[in-house]
This record gives structure tokens, C-alpha cells and sequence, in this order.
């Protein structure tokens, strides 16, 4: 019997015990106080920098790196929430190389840019781990406002409404909150617990409840809400994933790649998880690199990529493809899906076609290849179920499959904000749902009161 | 290859690199190992009378502020003369002399303010076979409280008498080695000129706290929570140090006294601009004590290679040149112009230059043109005054271009004069006024 990474099909237990904790250690592990003295050290504190500007929350980069600087980690750690409540897990998913760490003149003048990402995970840690909390709520407002969703715009709504003195209800559809945060995002990048360690601090300041098992669509509708609310905020996420249209994608083995790492995140025994010999994802963005590295990591012993564009047009950051290759992921560019390929309803491998430019259209070639594979993962992007939020009473615009909200997160309907990914030109990026959410509490809590004021 | 022999009134060396009388210099076996990395002499560490030496504090001697990293640039101490028994001192520099003939080696002595004191230190220390002495008036810490040390270097009248002692009662070299805590260096550098020393070192070790414990609220260094003020020196003290050389330089009293320059000096750069103002060697301590002994072969090299490039074939065709280049403020060019201008290939856009000339000068930089981040001098307003180099993370990235005779400078709208015109003919000038009428 072939044992470990050569065990035919969809197996479990291809490692030994020990080398799943290993594996699936910190991405990055948190800076020691001197390291992040020597690396704060090296901040130029620009003028209007460039770093903060790239920063969907606008945090005060430079500000917080002094504060380090001068031995205040306390002092950086509120620089960093004031703007970004969800600042820790911030600093362990951004894609810091595509954000602030890309426009770092250090980047500019020698190629290697300040490790914002980590810097700002060394004053997040310090403030969380002692339990600090820089917010106290306001007087109660009286006002009731219900939150959709637990994910980062959902918790970071939630914290802003709540430091205003109002009553927040989060309704969550999953047993647990932090959203993608908890349940999506690779392993190794929310070690320890992290996302319910971040849920709980975020909750800390008071007046928010959270309800879980909840379901929008399903155990409530929006216009309970609407009735029952002052306010209310969607931060639904994106419930659905785009089909591969691929003939025989219905058979065992073809996997859709974000249930499979909600279920990694979720599972106690890693060795426990099933995991193909021959494994291929169908994508080219984040979750797809996400999927690739852990199911390497989890003892697949060929792990391919293919993505229908080149190289230069995947969503996957430079850093996220390279990660994947120094785990021994391949990555194939310009083929797509053609026909699943199955032996008594199991998957044997997948046909693809190669594509090329025709014009300014993306075509199949007609020239085909065959990877064998025991498990294929699709990771081409999600979607929005708008059934979850109409369907009963007044209906909200929805355009290329999202809401339509405007630049304060207010939707067509009164008494309705959205943020996150379930918006129209939402960025699948976490700190971007963190400033939606923020964003759209402020534009609440302006509404609610006058000019702000309860 | 250039010659970096050094001839330092009659102390012959082998390069112009000198360790200072200092803790590298208090033994044999520290002195052996700075000769054997390639120093050209020492300054042994000074010596007292004789009897019971003094004591040490056995807490922390030192205190240090650093710059980014963690790069020292200023240390502190409050140790005192040598702590070991002055035969020993004495019985280790004739032997490390007779093992190193072609290096210099001189006593730096301290004794008591009275001249039975100098009289009988003298002769033990000539039997050595040292090159010649430093007389430590600059001590600022513990020993000056004793009435030695720069309590004696603040005192010019005190200075001539001991040098004129020590000229009587020894036929070896006397260097006197100034104090900085001192209103105006060129007064003590007189004294000892009058006194009849053969040479001045300077500068000795500034008085400072470096830092203050915000626990304990106790001066650094702390011990048992009290602080003393100690002697600061360092890459930190280095303009402080070129300043007190030059003026000695051209004092016209002083004019010619050899000098050995010390302050901060931490590389053969530094070196060489203690010796353009006038300074005839160095003697080096901080660098030391941070890097070791070794940096004195950066300091050759550097040295040899700079004098290469630019055909300088002694040490005399570079001591004191910059020296008549140093001058009264009221006789600077007044019709000298120049503008910063910034290489827009190497500016990273850090904006530091912006917000340094917004905030706090004269506005004469840009952010933001045509809705792009670009930083770009407004001539129209800037006056040259260097803070935006200064600033400047990127080395060579803004440099201060003069106006050519005949330009236009678009701040004043005036053409650049051909003419050299200061302070001292200068229409605002009520003195030049009153010399017109």
C-alpha cells in the first residue's frame, strides 16, 4: 500500500503528526522587540506618505513607526485602530507589496521596502495581548441599529456605531464571527486563533451583541430589520462561487476551493482533512494560491495552478505567486477548463485548452492538455447571492451582481448601508471592508444624529 | 603612493593616527594590540602622582545617545586618571617602547597644581623612554573637583605656569591638552603658547549628561541613582572639535603652534579635515572604543587613497590648508548666490525636504504639481540655506548650485554681481554707513 504523499486519490494523513503544526506555523512570524526597532529605524516619516495614501484605511503609517520608534507601542497600537479597528489581522492578510509596502520611497531608493505589515502586527499584538482598549462608548444614544454579517465591515460598523453610545445587534450566519477572517484566508496567515482573539477585542468596547446562526433570507429578512432597526448595515460578504463550466464538473472530487479552506480553518486534527495526490485549482487569484499552498502543505504531492491568463494578469499578488512556487506549487498560465475527467464518478484528471488572445478577446486554441488530478479546486472568484437580501418587501438595487451603494455606503434603499465584498466595486481585501464598514458608520451615526451630534 | 609618515614636533610615527589617553590606552596589553593593528602612537592614560592611585566608580562609567540603528554618536564617561599603581604604568611603557621603537608613545600626566609635584613625576616618566608628554588640563569630571583636570584648563595663568614648569624640568616634548569647557578656546591655547608648550591637543571631553533614567529620574549613567556629569565625546562632538582647531589655527597669537587634533573622529575622512584646519595629527578614542582596533586600517587606506587621487604626496601638503579658507562671518560674499536643486531621477519622494522648507523656512519647495507627488525647488522663493540638503534622505539628491556672475536670481530679481561685497560695506551695515560718511 502506497503510503504518506503517494496514497492514491483523496487521502488523509499523507504526513506525519508533527509536520502539520509545522507546516502550518506563522507566514510570518511577529518581530521581536529589537527587530522591530532596527526596521522601525529605517522609516524616512515622509511627508503625506505614500504608504498612507495606498492604505485603504488611511492609517498614519509613519506615525505609528515612530511611536515604535520611541518605545510607545501602546501609543502606535491607537494610531493604527483610530483608523483600522481590525488592524491586527490587517497586518497579517494585506497584501502589504501591492499597498503601502509597494509606494515606500525605501522600496524606490533600494528595492526593499519597510516591513509596514510586520511593524504594524508588533504594535497590534503588544496592545491586544495585554487586553488594552483605547475606546469607551459614548452615552447611550437610544438608537438601534442591526448589523448583517461578522465579517471585517460587519465588526468594524459595528465597533464605529458602537463607540457613538448605539445599540448594535450583529447577526451572523456562521456559528462563528470574523467572516473570511475565521473562515477563508489561508492558515498560516491567522495563526493562534487570531480571528476570534480579534472578534473578542473588537466586542470589548460594549454595546454590541452578536447573534450567530443567523442567516439573512433564511431566519430573518431584510424589512424585519428595517421595521425593527434604526439603522441597518450589510456586510453579507459574497455567499456564492462562479461555475467553472467545464463539462463534468459534477463529479466527486471537484471541490469548491472556499468551502474547503472554511473547512480546513475549521478542523481541530489537520491530518484528519483528506487531501488529493494530484491536485489542480482553476484560477489565478488569492483564494487559488490560498487553496494551492495548504493543500501542498497538507501532503499533496502535485499541486498545479492553472490560470486562462498570463502571468501579468493574475489576481494573485507577485509575493502570493511566489510563495506558492517556493512551495512547490506549479503555476500554468494561459489554459482553461475544458472537460473533467472521471473514472466511476471520482475524478482522474482534467482536460484544458490553451488560450490565447485573439484581438482583444480571450480564446481557447483548440490544442488540448491532460493533467492528471484527484482533486480539482475552484477558485475563480465569488459572487454575490443577491436572493439573500430581496425576495421580500422593497427590493435593493443590485448591478453586476452586487448592491449599489454610494460613497457613504448608503444603499438605494432608506435605513440601508452595505460595505465589504457584497458591494458593487467592493476589492475582495479585507482593510477595504474594514473602511467600508468604518465609513459607513460614520455616515449612519450622521444620519441618526444631527451633524452628528445624538 | 602617498606618504602618511608623521613628524609631530620631533615625535616621529609611522602614520598621523594616535590613540588619545584614554581607556584603550591604560595597559600594556591594550597598547600592544592597537600597535600590532597599526596605530602610529598612543597617548598612554594619564598618569597620576605617585602613592595610593585613585579609585573608580563599580558602576556603569559610561552613558551614550545613539542615531538610527543604534549607531553610537555620543558617549559619556566618568572614569577617572589610571586606577593602577604609577611604577606599573611606568615599568609597562618602557617595555612596550623598547618593543615598538618606531611608534610613539607619550605620558599623558596629571598631578596636583604645585610644582614639587611636577618636578618629581617628570624624570620617572623621561626614564621610560617615552616620546614626549600631554599634560591633561582637560579631565572635565571627578579629578576637577580636585583642582586638576580642566579645572586647571580653565584657568590660562595656571596653564602657563605648569608648562613652564614642565618645559624647566624635562627636556621632553610638552603637548598641552585643552579643555572645551570653555568660553573662548583661543585664551588657554595662548597661555599654553606663552608657557612655552611645544604643541596643543585638543578637544578633551565636554561636560553632559547624556540621558535621564524616566523610571528612576537619575542622570546617565546612574549610580545607585544618582548621576555625575561626564565627559562627552564621540561622533557628535566632531564640529565642536573642528571649530576649537581652526580658531587656534588662525589665532594670529597662536598662528603655527602645532596642534593634535581630537574630537570624534571615526573614519580618515574625519581625519583629514582635522588636519586641513590646522591639526598636524589625531588622536582617535571613541571610534576605537566602539569598533575596535582595527578601523585604523580604514583610516590608512582612506587616507592614502584620498591623498592619491588628488596628487597630495606628504602630510604637509594638506595640514592647514583649509585653514585661511576659515574666516569672520561679516567677510563672507554677500553676492554669492545659490539655489537647491533637486535630481528629480534620484528623489524617492519622500517629501521631507517639502515639509522641512513648508513648515519651518521658506516655502520654496513644491508637493504636488499638476496633481502628481513632485518636489521641485521654487527659486522665486529659496535662499539657499541648505536645510533641504540636509534633510534629504538620499545622498547627492539636492545640491546647492551656484548662480553664475550675470544670472538672474528670481527671488531679488537682481542680477548676480561679479563683485565681493560683505557684511562690512553693506548699505544696512549703521557701521559701514558711519565709515562711508
Amino acid at each position: 500500500m502506497a503510503e504518506g504523499q503517494f496514497k492514491e486519490g483523496i487521502a488523509a494523513g499523507r504526513l506525519a503528526a508533527a509536520q502539520y503544526a509545522e507546516n502550518f506555523s506563522d507566514l510570518h512570524p511577529p518581530l521581536d522587540h529589537h527587530e522591530a526597532l532596527v526596521e522601525a529605524d529605517r522609516c524616512y516619516f515622509c511627508y503625506d506618505a505614500p504608504c498612507m495614501q495606498a492604505c485603504p484605511t488611511s492609517i498614519d503609517i509613519p506615525m505609528f513607526i515612530r511611536q515604535i520608534a520611541t518605545g510607545n507601542p501602546l501609543g502606535s497600537a491607537k494610531t493604527i485602530f483610530d483608523q483600522n479597528i481590525l488592524g491586527g489581522m490587517c497586518a497579517r492578510v494585506c497584501p502589504t507589496e501591492t499597498l503601502c509596502e509597494e509606494v515606500c520611497v525605501r522600496e524606490t531608493a533600494e528595492g526593499k521596502p519597510v516591513q509596514i505589515g510586520r511593524l504594524q502586527r508588533y504594535a497590534t499584538d503588544i496592545a491586544m495581548e495585554e487586553g488594552k482598549q483605547f475606546y469607551t462608548r459614548a452615552e447611550p444614544t437610544g438608537r438601534k441599529i442591526a448589523v448583517v454579517g461578522a465579517g471585517p465591515a460587519g465588526l468594524a460598523a459595528a465597533h464605529r456605531l458602537a463607540r457613538y453610545g448605539h445599540e448594535v445587534t450583529v447577526l451572523e450566519a456562521r456559528p462563528k464571527s470574523g467572516g473570511l477572517n475565521e473562515y477563508g484566508i489561508a492558515a498560516y496567515k491567522s495563526t493562534d486563533d487570531f480571528a476570534q482573539a480579534e472578534a473578542d477585542y473588537v466586542t470589548a468596547i460594549g454595546g454590541i451583541t452578536i447573534e450567530n446562526g443567523k442567516a439573512m433570507g433564511r431566519d430573518f429578512h431584510l424589512a424585519d430589520l428595517t421595521a425593527k432597526y434604526d439603522a441597518v448595515f450589510l456586510g453579507l460578504g459574497l455567499g456564492g462561487i462562479n461555475a467553472l463550466r467545464a463539462e463534468g464538473e459534477d463529479a466527486t472530487g471537484v471541490e469548491n476551493a472556499v468551502e474547503y479552506i472554511a473547512t480546513l480553518r475549521q478542523a481541530s486534527d489537520l491530518g484528519a482533512l483528506p487531501v488529493g495526490r494530484r491536485v489542480v485549482v482553476i484560477g489565478g487569484g488569492m483564494t487559488a494560491v490560498d487553496v494551492a499552498v495548504q493543500s501542498k502543505l497538507l501532503g499533496a504531492e502535485e499541486v498545479t495552478i492553472c490560470y486562462r491568463r498570463g502571468q501579468e494578469h493574475m489576481n494573485a499578488s507577485v509575493f502570493e505567486q511566489d510563495l506558492a512556487t517556493a512551495n512547490g506549487v506549479v503555476i500554468r498560465h494561459w489554459m482553461q477548463p475544458k472537460r473533467v475527467v472521471s473514472e466511476g464518478g471520482k475524478v482522474v484528471g482534467i482536460e484544458l485548452e490553451y488560450t490565447a488572445m485573439k484581438g482583444d478577446k480571450l480564446a481557447g486554441t483548440g490544442e488540448t492538455v491532460h493533467l492528471a488530478a484527484d482533486q480539482v479546486f475552484k477558485a475563480i472568484g465569488q459572487a454575490f447571492e443577491p436572493a439573500s437580501v430581496n425576495g421580500s418587501g422593497a427590493s435593493l438595487a443590485i448591478e453586476g451582481g452586487r448592491i449599489v451603494v454610494d460613497d457613504q455606503g448608503r444603499t438605494s434603499l432608506a435605513k440601508v448601508w452595505a460595505g465589504g465584498d457584497c458591494i458593487l466595486g467592493g476589492e475582495d481585501l479585507t482593510v477595504s471592508a474594514v473602511a467600508q464598514g468604518r465609513d459607513a458608520a460614520e455616515s449612519i451615526h450622521k444620519s441618526l444624529t444631527a451633524n452628528g451630534r445624538a | 603612493m602617498a606618504d602618511i609618515r608623521n613628524n609631530f614636533i620631533g615625535i616621529k610615527s609611522p602614520n598621523p593616527f594616535w590613540l588619545a589617553s584614554a581607556p584603550p590606552t591604560d595597559k600594556a596589553y591594550n597598547v600592544e594590540r592597537a600597535f600590532k593593528a597599526g596605530w602610529g602612537g598612543v597617548v598612554w592614560k594619564t598618569l597620576g602622582e605617585e602613592g595610593p592611585p585613585v579609585v573608580n566608580v563599580n558602576g556603569p562609567r559610561y552613558g551614550a545617545i545613539w542615531g538610527a540603528d543604534r549607531r553610537l554618536l555620543g558617549l559619556n564617561n566618568i572614569e577617572l586618571i589610571t586606577d593602577r599603581d604609577l611604577q606599573t604604568n611606568l615599568r609597562e611603557m618602557k617595555q612596550v617602547k623598547m618593543n615598538w621603537p618606531d611608534r610613539a608613545l607619550i605620558a599623558s600626566i596629571m598631578v596636583p597644581c604645585v610644582e614639587e609635584s611636577w618636578k618629581a613625576i617628570l624624570p620617572l616618566v623621561e626614564e621610560t623612554g617615552a616620546d614626549g608628554i600631554e599634560l591633561n588640563f582637560g579631565c572635565p569630571h571627578g579629578m576637577s573637583e580636585r583642582g586638576m583636570g580642566s579645572a586647571v584648563g580653565q584657568v590660562p595663568e595656571y596653564i602657563e605656569m605648569v608648562v613652564r614648569w614642565c618645559k624647566q624640568y624635562t627636556r621632553m616634548p610638552v603637548i598641552t591638552k585643552l579643555t572645551p569647557n570653555i568660553t573662548d578656546i583661543r585664551k588657554p591655547a595662548r597661555a599654553a603658547h606663552a608657557g612655552g608648550t611645544d604643541a596643543v591637543s585638543l578637544i578633551n571631553t565636554i561636560n553632559s549628561i547624556t540621558a535621564v533614567d524616566l523610571d528612576s529620574f537619575s542622570p546617565e549613567p546612574s549610580i545607585d541613582g544618582k548621576g555625575s556629569h561626564g565627559g562627552y565625546c564621540g561622533p557628535a562632538v566632531k564640529p565642536i572639535a573642528l571649530n576649537m582647531v581652526a580658531e587656534i589655527a588662525r589665532d594670529a597669537e597662536t598662528r603655527g603652534l602645532p596642534i593634535s587634533g581630537i574630537g570624534g573622529i571615526t573614519t580618515w575622512r574625519d581625519a583629514a579635515e582635522f588636519m586641513a584646519l590646522g591639526a598636524g595629527n589625531v588622536q582617535v578614542c571613541t571610534a576605537a572604543m566602539t569598533y575596535g582596533f582595527k578601523i585604523v586600517q580604514e583610516m590608512i587606506a582612506g587616507l592614502e587613497n584620498w591623498m592619491d587621487e588628488k596628487g597630495h604626496k606628504t602630510l604637509d601638503d594638506i595640514i592647514g590648508r583649509a585653514t585661511p579658507n576659515v574666516t569672520d562671518w561679516q567677510y563672507l560674499n554677500l553676492n554669492y548666490i545659490a539655489k537647491a536643486h533637486i535630481d528629480q531621477d534620484a528623489c524617492i519622494k519622500c517629501g521631507r525636504c517639502h515639509i522641512a522648507c513648508e513648515d519651518t523656512s521658506h516655502q520654496a519647495i513644491t508637493s504636488m504639481v499638476d496633481g502628481v507627488r513632485h518636489f521641485e525647488v521654487i527659486e522665486e522663493e529659496c535662499v539657499g540655506c541648505n536645510l533641504c540638503v540636509n534633510v534629504c534622505p538620499v545622498e547627492g539628491c539636492i545640491t546647492m548650485e551656484s548662480l553664475a556672475v550675470g544670472a538672474l536670481d528670481k527671488r531679488t530679481g537682481k542680477t548676480v554681481s561679479p563683485d565681493y561685497a560683505n557684511w562690512t560695506t553693506h548699505p544696512n551695515n549703521p557701521m559701514a554707513r558711519q565709515a562711508a560718511e
